[in-house]
């Protein structure tokens, strides 16, 4: 299958003060693949993720999606570009249903305006029936939609995970970018999240993946992208990525050997 | 959106529906019984419902704390009284000015919002609340070099609402039945109530409520979500002021006098508590607290004198000094045993889930 390059991202860089969040790094993920974002704590992953999605500006570098650049956009252009993320810190809308969680999300690809709202004519009433629809079969997708007129802040927490990759899978996005989606999961709830990352690449979505659980980045990724102090020390393949010195040697602190896959 | 008693059946709700609307006509005429006050002491309330309502768009949905929103209030009444009295000895019909008091006021709300839009919470409430002071004290010095407003004095002899000859402020019999000029308006502004209900309602419950909602919820989130936060903001400072600039020209038309004194940062105040006591985000609740916060204080007022004269022979205590010391406690009380209001916000529940049950 020729892949071609869905985010091109050349040498991007942001300093926050005299600390260099992230020095010229660069990388490619191609359409239809998981891309793993793996580093120790403070590598500059979620810096990156900020950048991307232009909660950050960078201060060097560019992003091309789609052939596009993605400099100077706002967060919200960002979104309707096709580029949708999860938060390390789950940040739903806490007082709103799981169902509203994700209909806030069909709001950049949706159009009724206070006017349409206030009147209620055929097309806003139309396109809201399609909007709540769409939401609950999203809800269906990731498994939460029993709990869809619960408050989202009284969701399990794993189900809080997955509403946000529904909620974010709402904008339509490309490519779909995921903070930590298996932090403080079970064994059993990660290996149900892998098989959701899989239906989600398999249904076209490509996946942008930081995740501290080496064993779901091993196995779910094509190819894996490895910062640390804000620099790329590796990327490629994943079992050649875990063979890497550098890799091994950024995680454990020192010249140690040993297997990622035991840690 | 959930209605307050959990009526489905379509019987029922019609019932209700008749019910409501025979006690809202029948109202006026068994308030005058007790005292024609009464009657304009209603009016006052239903102005206070539409800020209240108004107001809560701000705070309540989008979760924007704004303290100088009477600000809107004193605009909407100066454009009517400016449009509508023999000070400019202009007089346009009221129905061509309330749309004018309406867009001003959206103007000053955007005005207000576009410097606002990085603040939140207590830095917010900060410029805000300078901006209602200075909107005040430019009302009342803008009598100098050019007198525009008429400084202190305010604006009198303000025309009341008219169409052709049928006039709002006169005392008319229709078929032996009297109405009084209060009357009169308590209709008009129950229609208006009643539309703006009904507005708020649609607006929360549509994509527009649902951004506003999620601003309040986490504004980051939202902005990664698609949602262009400056324009959504903007557009609830912007109809939350208009609502404020209609209330505002009503009560200049019912009053007859406005002057800045009507709009000091006390009501600002004021109406935030009825929206944060009756329910923040609830439209419900928001008209429960506005009804509460405008007639406990009136019933107080009529009875806290009397009452003591019974017990005691004589009047310990000014009536105005029991009234707002109880209304402190039943403030303080509220956040303490309610902190989300009298009705808080409810989950709106979707007929989706149970058409679709699951297996």
């Amino acid at each position: 299958m020729t892949q071609s390059a869905l985010l091109v991202a050349t040498e991007i860089s942001k300093r926050f003060g005299g600390v260099r969040a992230l020095s010229d790094v660069s990388f490619t993920i191609r359409e239809g693949e998981i891309y793993g974002l793996i580093g120790p704590n403070g590598a500059g992953k979620t810096s990156l993720f900020n950048v991307l999605t232009g909660i950050y500006e960078a201060d060097g570098g560019r992003f091309m999606f789609k052939g596009q650049p993605l400099s100077g956009l706002k967060p919200h252009e960002v979104a309707a570009r096709g580029i949708a993320r999860t938060f390390q810190n789950i940040r739903l809308f806490a007082n709103l249903s799981a169902l509203e969680n994700v209909m806030v999300g069909r709001h950049v690809r949706t159009r009724a305006t206070v006017f349409g709202a206030i009147f209620r004519n055929a097309r806003t009433r139309d396109e809201e029936r399609a909007i709540e629809q769409r939401a609950y079969a999203l809800l269906e997708y990731v498994g939460v939609h029993r709990r869809a007129n619960d408050l989202a802040k009284h969701l399990a927490y794993g189900d809080q995970r997955k509403l946000e990759i529904a909620r974010a899978l709402a904008t339509d996005p490309a490519l779909l970018a995921l903070d930590e989606p298996a932090a403080g999961m079970n064994a059993t709830e990660t290996s149900a999240l892998r098989a959701l990352l899989e239906n989600i690449r398999r249904d076209g979505t490509t996946i942008l993946l930081i995740e501290h659980d080496m064993k779901l980045v091993m196995s779910v990724c094509d190819r894996v992208l490895v910062l640390d102090y804000g620099k790329k020390i590796a990327e490629g393949v994943a079992s050649d990525v875990q063979k890497d010195e550098k890799v091994i040697a950024a995680y454990l602190g020192g010249d140690i050997t040993l297997d990622i896959k035991r840690a | 959106m959930r209605p307050l008693v959990n009526i489905r059946h379509p019987a029922v709700a019609g019932i209700g529906v008749l019910l409501i609307a025979i006690v809202l006509v029948l109202l006026p005429f068994e308030l005058t019984r007790i005292g024609t006050a009464w009657v304009r002491i209603t009016n006052l309330a239903i102005l206070y419902i539409l800020l209240s309502l108004g107001l809560n768009i701000v705070v309540g949905f989008a979760g924007l704390l704004d303290l100088g929103y009477i600000a809107f209030y004193a605009v909407g009444a100066y454009v009517y009284a400016l449009l509508a009295s023999p000070h400019f000895n202009v007089h346009l019909p009221f129905w061509a000015i309330l749309p004018v008091g309406a867009l001003v006021a959206c103007m000053f709300g955007v005005l207000l919002g576009a410097p606002t839009l990085k603040l939140r919470g207590d830095y917010l409430a900060i410029v805000t609340l300078g901006f209602g002071e200075i909107i005040r004290i430019f009302l009342n010095n803008l009598s100098q070099p050019v007198n525009i407003t008429n400084g202190a004095q305010g604006i009198a002899l303000i025309d009341p609402f008219r169409f052709g000859t049928f006039s709002f402020a006169r005392t008319d019999s229709v078929a032996g039945v009297t109405f009084t000029g209060p009357m009169k308006y308590y209709y008009l502004l129950v229609i208006v109530l009643l539309v703006v209900i009904v507005i708020n309602l649609r607006l929360q419950n549509s994509r527009v409520g649902r951004a506003w909602e999620a601003i309040r919820e986490d504004e980051i989130a939202a902005r990664s979500m698609g949602i262009n936060t400056r324009n959504m903001k903007l557009l609830a400072f912007a109809m939350g002021a208009s609502f404020g600039g209609v209330a505002g020209g009503m009560f200049s038309a019912i009053q007859g006098f406005i002057s800045p004194e009507s709009f000091v940062l006390v009501e600002s105040v004021n109406i935030l508590a009825m929206v944060v006591l009756g329910g923040m985000g609830n439209i419900w609740g928001v008209i429960l607290g506005a009804l509460l916060l405008s007639f406990v204080p009136e019933v107080l007022r009529y009875n806290v004198g009397p009452a003591q004269q019974a017990i005691f022979g004589r009047t310990l205590l000014d009536p105005e000094v029991i009234r707002m010391l109880l209304f402190g406690i039943t403030l303080v009380a509220m956040m303490l045993f309610r902190p989300a209001g009298i009705l808080p916000s409810a989950l709106r529940k979707r007929e989706l889930e149970t058409a679709r049950a699951p297996a």
